[in-house]
């Protein structure tokens, strides 16, 4: 970031705020106010904590969930599978052992960790917050400084509660203008990567503002931060303001000195006269859903037009990408995107998965049979999500509709569990990675919005709700 | 940590950009609880295919894995970094990494080093046109070289200070931090009372 007399981006302020111990020539000591826990990245880092004989510095600012290798099906009987149930079964004894607060299968607010965050009110503006997630990124929604880290970086964490990091650099992404009808927050972030590329936020941190940023609820701003990693960025915040305090309010972990924290929160934004490292525009009027053809999320392109023809690419590293892609897509360039046929749609994951997510996907469907040729599964961020939408009738709808409704968890976002693609099967999924294989082995992945989705499940290719 | 001062080992070209540790290993092979034996989920996918680099014979002992631009992006999972080492690989080369990636290598001990595109291409020409050929990672001189029989070259690279000095002295992270124990304990009395804690519960 940079470091002159100027004003502050919000980043810097955070990160200035955090900052244990600063020395020239070494990264930064940075402070970490809350760490959230899963089963899949980290039995070695408690593992590396019981060698050394060290303790969790701070178990009270430390929480765990069950969520990427979890069965959406059948969860009040042990795993089935002996190797995922020994993970599970790991975290829950590495959490009783070091004093872990954790929410289990079966537990109310068991759920995935980004959505768990926020809904316990745990996720709170100008906080430092970490996970051994990439997804990590989904907090910053809320003014906090939060990104994902790898299971060396958890077991330092849980012994130091710090990171040493080095500041990242600052890019602005401003969203004016006005969304049309049937455009979403994750159309802006589809959008937003294919502009900038897997690699354009490599070593910032990205600041979301305008307007269409500021007219978007707290969801739809988890839904932009959450894809901030696809761009290549670490952290991706929007600052704090009315909508994030009254999102907060009324959670369990909301501050009880609220007017201490509000009095802090106001101070959460980018100074009129800081500078950004880089600043991108997009304009919102034209925006329109967004769907990925390709094998990464910057592979994306308007729902109304065709496969990409890779000869007219000049970029030879992208020709080459975007010629593999299609092979492994199965895709023939000049294909009207509409015309493609999906096997799967699923809606759910961290990007995707809150309540207003199923609403926004219920309301296209209630009364409406989804197609025959396709199989539709609905999978709550958490289990407080699915309760929630259970008690505004919403499973009802997708049931009726011919959806299957499950459980929480990760589920077929990154198909760890049993919930995945069969080879050559093609999906139009609400997450967030449409690696190869990323779904299950040979599976095909193309990223929409909820909309896209619940449309798509009626009509049976890819479709947006005005076409319906 | 072992000590990264000098390397001297074969290369392996692989030609495609946006390796995503997805592709590095895949989610199955995340289920389990230890570092090591993640060997056989490298590029697990690709590896089924007879044509994939790695099943080529002339590659097959490689420890420099010189790959295209944006390697490692996606996911957090270390286990990418530790399925790598396991394999054996010491080095990876590439015009850039996600950052997590890159920060997840240097925690492990695996050397990442950035080189423009056209050195790049120009490595895995040479290599494709000599398998055998040695190159020497040389981190104290942050240089990569090379000599074939047509071609030879020595490249400088760029790492911080800092990284370079904790891989040469193979040092633990969380041991320096902790000798930064009074100062935390400073930063914590200062820490807002507003600010939530886990537990209890409410």
């Amino acid at each position: 970031m940079a470091s002159d007399t100027s004003g502050q981006t919000l980043a810097e302020k955070i990160w200035q705020e955090h900052v244990v111990r600063s020395t020239q020539g070494e990264p930064d000591l940075l402070y970490i106010d809350l760490h959230l826990i899963h089963e899949v990245t980290s039995a070695q880092a408690f593992d590396g904590l019981r060698l050394a004989g060290r303790r969790v510095r701070r178990p009270d600012l430390t929480i765990a969930t069950e969520d990427h290798n979890t069965p959406t099906l059948n969860i009040d009987r042990p795993i089935a599978d002996p190797v995922s149930r020994l993970q599970v079964d790991t975290l829950r004894k590495n959490c009783a052992e070091f004093g872990v607060r954790i929410h289990s299968l079966g537990d109310i607010d068991q759920g995935i960790v980004h959505v768990v965050g926020p809904q316990l009110g745990l996720t709170q503006p100008g906080m430092t917050i970490v996970c051994g997630d990439s997804h990590t990124s989904t907090h910053g929604a809320f003014g906090a400084l939060a990104f994902g880290i790898g299971t060396s970086e958890v077991e330092h964490v849980l012994a130091t509660q710090t990171l040493p990091l080095v500041r990242p650099k600052t890019m602005a992404i401003n969203v004016e203008g006005e969304l049309q009808p049937g455009v979403t927050a994750k159309d802006i972030i589809l959008a937003v990567i294919a502009q900038i590329g897997t690699g354009g936020g490599q070593g910032y941190v990205i600041e979301y503002r305008g307007s269409a940023i500021r007219a978007l609820s707290m969801e739809g701003r988890m839904t932009v931060c959450n894809m901030s990693i696809e761009a290549g960025a670490r952290a991706g915040l929007v600052a704090p303001d009315e909508k994030t305090f009254a999102y907060i309010k009324d959670k369990p972990h909301a501050p009880q000195d609220w007017e201490a924290a509000l009095a802090y929160w106001g101070t959460l934004f980018t100074d009129a006269d800081a500078r950004f490292d880089v600043e991108i525009s997009i304009n919102a009027n034209e925006l329109a859903p967004f769907v990925t053809w390709g094998t990464n999320p910057a592979q994306g392109a308007p729902l109304t037009s065709v496969v990409p023809d890779p000869a007219l690419i000049a970029d030879v590293e992208e020709r080459g990408a975007a010629e593999r892609a299609l092979v492994y897509m199965d895709l023939k360039a000049g294909t009207p995107l509409k015309n493609i046929a999906i096997d799967t749609v699923f809606l759910g994951s961290c990007t995707n998965g809150r309540i207003e997510d199923l609403r926004s996907a219920a309301a296209i469907l209630d009364g409406k049979k989804i197609s025959s040729t396709l199989r539709m599964l609905v999978v709550p961020g958490s289990a407080r999500v699915r309760l929630q939408a259970e008690a505004e009738g919403l499973d009802r709808i997708f049931i009726n509709a011919g959806a299957e409704w499950r459980n929480a968890g990760c589920s077929m976002c990154l198909g760890m569990n049993p919930d995945q693609l069969a080879p050559g099967e093609r999906s139009a999924s609400t997450s967030n990675r449409n690696f190869e294989g990323r779904q299950g082995k040979g599976g095909r992945t193309h990223l929409v919005s909820p909309q896209v989705a619940a449309a798509t499940a009626l009509r049976g290719t890819l479709s947006s709700p005005a076409d319906l | 940590m072992d000590k990264f001062v000098t390397h001297t080992g074969t290369g392996v070209p692989l030609r495609r950009s946006n390796v995503d540790t997805d592709q590095i290993i895949p989610a199955v092979y995340l289920k389990r609880v230890t570092r090591s034996g993640y060997e056989d989920g490298l590029f697990a996918a690709w590896r089924k295919d007879p044509e994939f680099v790695l099943n080529n014979e002339d590659f097959k002992n490689g420890t420099i894995l010189v790959a295209g631009v944006d390697f490692g992006t996606g996911s957090s999972r270390e286990h990418a970094v530790w399925a790598l080492q396991n394999y054996g690989f010491k080095v990876i080369i590439s015009p850039r990494f996600a950052d997590i990636f890159k920060g997840n290598s240097a925690k492990g001990g695996l050397l990442t080093i950035i080189l423009p595109q056209d050195q790049v291409e120009a490595l895995w020409d040479a290599i494709e046109a000599e398998p055998s050929m040695p190159i020497e990672i040389n981190l104290e001189k942050r240089t990569v070289s090379y000599k074939s029989a047509t071609s030879s070259s020595v490249m400088p690279f760029v790492i911080d200070d800092y990284t370079r000095w904790r891989l040469m002295e193979g040092l633990d992270d969380i041991g320096l931090t902790l000798k930064q124990t009074e100062s935390i304990d400073a930063f914590e009395k200062t820490r807002p009372a507003y600010k939530p804690e886990t537990q209890p519960a409410r």
